[in-house]
């Protein structure tokens, strides 16, 4: 664990924070240790540091004003939805303003005609399609923290979910954000209209995790529900069979809404704690759901089928109600709490790397865990290569969640080396920093330096997360060469 | 056949000796979009012979193509395994090339219901303005690792970097496409794309002109019949000709000599009150404008409905030929432009005179 020590928050002078207060309504900053323990991590709670103080503004004009003032101070800003980051994204600084937008928490407006809610980011993601549903429509991207997760957190990490290979992340699913940057200014990016002028800031702003500014709302498209939606639960006997199959969907045209594929250990784990009807003995399964008009989804369910039992499923079931549906997939959006029961604690892996590399990299995750002596279940979103080893370890044993984080960074350089990437949704934050100098090149990492500070030339949005500095990488790489050998130092890493 | 030529090492060097003298640089893969966007200055740098497709896995749902390479080449390959570029990038001419595509970030008609390009590029390799090497985003659909800037690059026409490859997400071809016709006013017809947009139906195109409404639809046989008996209208004998023809600019309506602006606007905005023939598109979020009136003019109509205005085509070049930003986002447009090409030797003037 890397725990901060308890600090009080001296290192800011008196007029600071009378200059907060007067921003601030009367309830909106917290500074005693007690108001400020909640925030001491979000959702990485291997590393926790209590904020200088929290700010809770609730109108615009105060964040704008609460920015301005940490520019002119040089005091760093963190912003921080809810908290969920898997990454380290929201990890306080002593030394820096936690900036909680959790009170931002109002949907503006939704109009069902264009199909678009404008919501501020405090609001759950989950509550944005609960506020469409009247009308036919949802919010499509379904991170797993959905229930608990706002918007404006999913903006910073650009967050996905089980249906993103048919609709595709954050990113592809809104149209605009209204932005303070780190001086006060205000700035609107994207628009209602589908296309903007000059560059796509939109893009470049999302999955930013609060480095470039803050974001106070924020525009998202809204989709019809689809008409129906089915299930097929399918058994492996060999994980490459069910990795083939996947590939044998994709190639037989097939886009499924969802596709997922648990390993044995986390079937097991899944099943004890569910109850979800998985056949406990199989090598894999997958679980692949396709929406659409009825005519549409019983077509592609033929075809599902079809593709699983040339492949060689063991065993193949069709949802035939929604209770069903939901069933197979108790299991699998479960599984982390579930893993959580066999282990006193565990450590989810976010790397994504090409499909047909599946059981390269699993193989090598075998051999990493007897390495390390840890065990590894594995969760995999096989529609896009999005893998979640979960490293099951002890965090009471000394010594056991440094030699998590070091099989976590292999397992994640393991990835990079097939094609792959360090993260696929969870962000770099500052979980990541170090494979960062393995996936980047330094003339890279200073073009990503380049971007930052034209938004913030002082550094001082969420200082030291998502980009290590050249100096970090130096150090990181050369002790690579001391533990044998750079991987692939020149390979294209496309 | 595509032919495998990799010039990246003679790119590099060009720029890299025209950064030195800051000598600028007009960056042209096929020559076929050297209508759009302000006047192109500076020597020719020809990336039309970087050309090939270093990777492709069909079950991958991933192509990745050398910038030179001819859409229509690169069209013919996905065909074969039945796939698509899901966006539908317009073929001003048989030599337009993937990474002109990309960097004039331009859409067909599928846009609104598919995604646009920068929706489906995953990673881009580049040259800076100093003609250094970089590789950003991955073959990978989910990656957020650094900044985004393979989207960034999208549609920067050529300001931020030379594009040497992209890797692009790929769609299976549906098996079957209908076109269905509605006989309306222009009115009735922007209600109609907005109500069947808000539909859970298969439909990747909506376009108005000249009293007509189509609307087509793609997917598997029995999907695409079960939407048409949900949605009626008239099934015409050249069928789904119109898109081709609308995507290409190839349609009689593109035939003018009058300026071609391209607005952009939400799709539930009314009919524009401008003067000129209009071609509506994208479910009512595109209008194209034909138009003599003064570029301010249109700029504040279509500004008032939170839209923004290009001059597509025609008229006079050196002005403001992109929407003008906000003071504050211009200026972070202008850092980034610094960040990628500090001595403004890539296309310099062809996205905004300072850019």
């Amino acid at each position: 664990m890397k725990v901060g020590n308890a600090t009080s928050n001296k290192g800011q002078s008196p007029r600071f924070f009378r200059a907060l207060r007067d921003i601030l309504p009367a309830d909106g900053l917290l500074v005693s240790d007690e108001e400020r323990r909640p925030y001491e991590c979000d959702g990485l709670t291997g590393y926790r540091e209590l904020p200088l103080a929290v700010a809770m503004p609730d109108q615009l004009d105060q964040v704008e004003q609460i920015l301005s003032l940490c520019n002119t101070q040089g005091v760093p800003v963190i912003a921080r939805g809810a908290g969920t980051g898997l990454s380290g994204g929201a990890t306080p600084r002593r030394d820096a303003l936690l900036l909680s937008m959790a009170r931002f928490s109002r949907i503006i407006d939704v109009d069902p005609v264009g199909r678009t809610a404008r919501v501020e980011p405090g609001v759950r993601n989950l509550a944005i399609s609960e506020a469409a549903a009247p009308y036919g429509l949802y919010y499509a991207p379904d991170p797993s923290s959905q229930i608990a997760c706002t918007i404006g957190g999913n903006v910073a990490e650009n967050s996905g979910g089980v249906h993103c290979l048919k609709y595709g992340l954050t990113v592809h699913n809104i149209l605009r954000l209204d932005v303070v940057l780190i001086d006060g200014e205000k700035i609107t990016v994207g628009s209602e209209a589908l296309d903007s002028p000059g560059y796509d800031l939109l893009a470049l702003m999302t999955g930013s995790e609060g480095m470039l500014g803050v974001v106070t709302a924020i525009t998202v498209r809204l989709l019809p529900i689809p008409v129906s939606a089915k299930t097929v639960l399918a058994g492996f006997d060999d994980v490459e069979k069910a990795a083939d199959s996947v590939a044998k969907l994709i190639a037989a045209g097939v886009i499924p809404a969802g596709l997922e594929m648990m390993d044995n250990p986390a079937i097991r784990a899944a099943e004890d704690f569910s109850e979800a009807g998985y056949p406990r003995d199989a090598a894999a399964i997958l679980i692949c759901e396709v929406d659409g008009t009825e005519a549409e989804v019983d077509r592609q369910i033929e075809l599902t089928r079809s593709v699983f039992e040339i492949e060689g499923a063991t065993e193949i079931q069709v949802s035939a109600t929604e209770q069903e549906r939901q069933r197979f997939w108790s299991g699998r959006k479960n599984a982390f709490p579930a893993v959580g029961r066999i282990s006193p604690d565990y450590y989810c892996i976010d790397g994504t790397i090409p499909r047909q590399q599946l059981g390269r990299v699993l193989a090598g995750i075998t051999e990493l865990s007897s390495t390390y002596g840890l065990r590894v279940a594995n969760v995999f979103h096989a529609g896009d290569g999005n893998l979640h080893p979960l490293i099951l370890y002890d965090g009471a044993q000394p010594g056991e969640f440094e030699r998590t984080e070091a099989l976590g960074g292999k397992i994640l350089e393991l990835c990079i080396e097939v094609g792959g990437t360090i993260t696929g949704e969870h962000g770099v934050g500052l979980e990541k920093l170090d494979q960062m100098c393995v996936q980047f090149k330094p003339s890279e990492l200073e073009h990503f330096h380049g971007v930052k500070a034209a938004f913030d030339p002082r550094g001082l949005l969420n200082p030291g997360k998502a980009v290590p500095t050249l100096a970090r990488c130096a150090e990181f790489n050369a002790m690579h060469v001391h533990d044998g050998r750079i991987p692939f130092p020149d390979i294209d890493r496309f | 056949m595509i032919q495998m030529n990799d010039r990246t090492a003679g790119l590099s060097d060009i720029i890299s000796a025209a950064a030195s003298v800051k000598r600028s640089l007009q960056i042209v893969g096929g020559a076929s979009k050297l209508f759009y966007g302000r006047e192109p200055a500076g020597e020719l740098l020809a990336v039309g012979n970087h050309t090939g497709i270093t990777a492709y896995d069909p079950t991958e749902l991933v192509v990745t193509v050398r910038a030179g390479t001819r859409l229509s080449d690169l069209a013919e390959v996905l065909r074969h395994e039945r796939q698509m570029l899901p966006f539908e990038p317009p073929l001003f001419g048989s030599l337009t090339t993937i990474g002109g595509t990309v960097a004039c970030g331009l859409s067909g008609p599928s846009r609104p219901y598919r995604g646009a390009v920068r929706d489906f590029v995953l990673g881009v390799g580049l040259l800076n303005g100093r003609g250094e090497r970089l590789r950003f985003g991955g073959q990978v659909i989910k990656n957020v690792a650094g900044y985004d800037v393979s989207r960034l690059i999208t549609g920067a026409m050529g300001t931020l970097g030379v594009i040497l490859d992209v890797s692009i997400r790929v769609h299976p071809l549906p098996e079957t496409e209908k076109t269905l016709y509605y006989e309306l006013t222009e009115q009735q017809a922007l209600k109609k794309m907005n109500e069947v947009s808000g539909r859970p139906l298969p439909l990747t195109g909506a376009c108005y002109y000249q009293g007509v409404l189509s609307l087509r639809l793609s997917g598997s046989v029995e999907g695409v019949s079960a939407a048409v008996d949900v949605l009626g209208g008239s099934q015409a004998s050249d069928g789904d000709a119109i898109w081709a023809t609308l995507r290409d600019h190839s349609h009689p309506y593109f035939v003018s000599d009058k300026p071609l602006w391209r607005l952009s606007v939400p799709s539930v905005a009314g009919s524009l009150d401008l003067a000129g023939e209009t071609f509506v598109e994208w479910g009512g979020a595109l209008r194209w404008l034909q138009s003599e009136l003064s570029p301010d003019l249109i700029r504040a109509s279509v500004e008032a409905l939170g839209g923004h205005a290009t001059l597509f085509r025609g008229g006079d070049r050196s002005g403001s030929v992109f929407h003008p930003n906000a003071r504050a986002l211009h200026e972070l447009n202008v850092r980034l432009k610094r960040t990628f090409d500090p001595d403004g030797i890539l296309n310099p003037g062809r996205l905004y005179p300072d850019i």
